[in-house]
């Protein structure tokens, strides 16, 4: 056989290209990516808490809705838009695993709905411990 | 021999410039969707796909620009996204049925939706299992895929 130079690259680029255009991000890639952008903001950066993600969660931050007024207490469950009533899909990623599979569309979510809960965008910080809460929610616990 | 081992490299090249263009061809598809997935997507996720032809293209353009205060909720998309739904929207609008009036922003709020639903006794509307007059589907049970067809109304009880 004649060793072709190149070849294995070009191979491994092809599928490489093929992993960004399906949106193959994970939870963790996206977890990453918070983190990177919580450590740039503040270097006394300490990690992400999925307890302090909960209590976020659940809190309507002085306003009338938090997240749980439509995503539920249970985010394994299934939700409810608290306005119009249309279902809303698990949030959970071991509930459905569609959740946090592309930065891009999450980033869409916690645009707009840090807007409607808390009148702001949100920090990375926020975002990286909601997400830890959600990620470990349905899994066995670490040891 | 020389010539055949010379010749492999440019027809690998080959395939590998066509492996990347049909890759960044996917990348592209999947970057913008046809217009109708976007608008189903991004319209439809809080509350029902409400078919375009119900309001005329001058509501949708208002709408499509107050998309940061919806209706009290934040509904905005990237602006490639945003332009393929105005785009949709606008081509799929209902004629202006009322030029001289104030642009509506609420199907309810039109003369026509007002008309059809006339018959439709005050009980309905204040069931608990209607709440709202946008919950299309309280009623029409396929709303979602667009058909409001009066044999398929339901009211509930």
């Amino acid at each position: 056989m004649v060793e072709v130079p190149g070849l294995r690259t070009c191979a491994v680029a092809a599928a490489l290209f093929a992993a960004v255009a399906a949106h193959a991000e994970t939870p963790s890639d996206i977890a990453r990516t918070y983190e990177a952008t919580a450590r740039q903001a503040s270097p006394g950066f300490a990690g992400f808490s999925a307890e302090r993600g909960k209590s976020f969660f659940q809190s309507p931050h002085g306003g009338q809705w938090s997240c749980s007024s439509c995503h539920t207490d249970n985010p394994l469950a299934p939700g409810k838009h608290a306005k119009t009533g249309k279902a809303i899909k698990p949030l959970a990623p071991a509930a459905n695993p569609e959740r946090f599979t592309s930065l891009a569309e999450a980033e869409k979510w916690f645009k707009r709905n840090c807007n409607d809960v808390l009148d702001r965008t949100c920090t990375a910080q926020e975002k990286g411990d909601v997400l830890a809460y959600l990620t470990q929610l349905g899994r066995p616990e670490k040891r | 021999m020389t010539r055949t081992i010379r010749r492999v490299p440019l027809v690998a090249t080959a395939a590998c410039v066509a492996l990347a263009a049909s890759a960044m061809l996917a990348t592209e598809a999947a970057a913008a969707p046809a217009a109708s997935d976007a608008w189903r997507a991004e319209c439809a996720s809080c509350h029902v796909a409400f078919p375009a032809r119900m309001l005329p293209a001058r509501s949708w353009r208002a709408i499509m620009d107050g998309l940061e205060r919806h209706f009290g909720a934040d509904a905005s998309v990237d602006a490639p996204t945003a332009a393929s739904i105005r785009t949709f929207l606008e081509a799929n609008a209902g004629r202006d049925r009322s030029p001289g009036e104030p642009t509506a922003l609420r199907i309810t709020e039109t003369r026509w939706f007002r008309h059809e639903h006339d018959e439709v006794p005050a009980s309905v509307w204040r069931s608990p299992k209607v709440k709202s007059a946008a919950n299309c589907a309280a009623c029409h049970a396929d709303a979602e895929s667009g058909r409001f067809g009066e044999h398929d109304v339901r009211l509930p009880r």
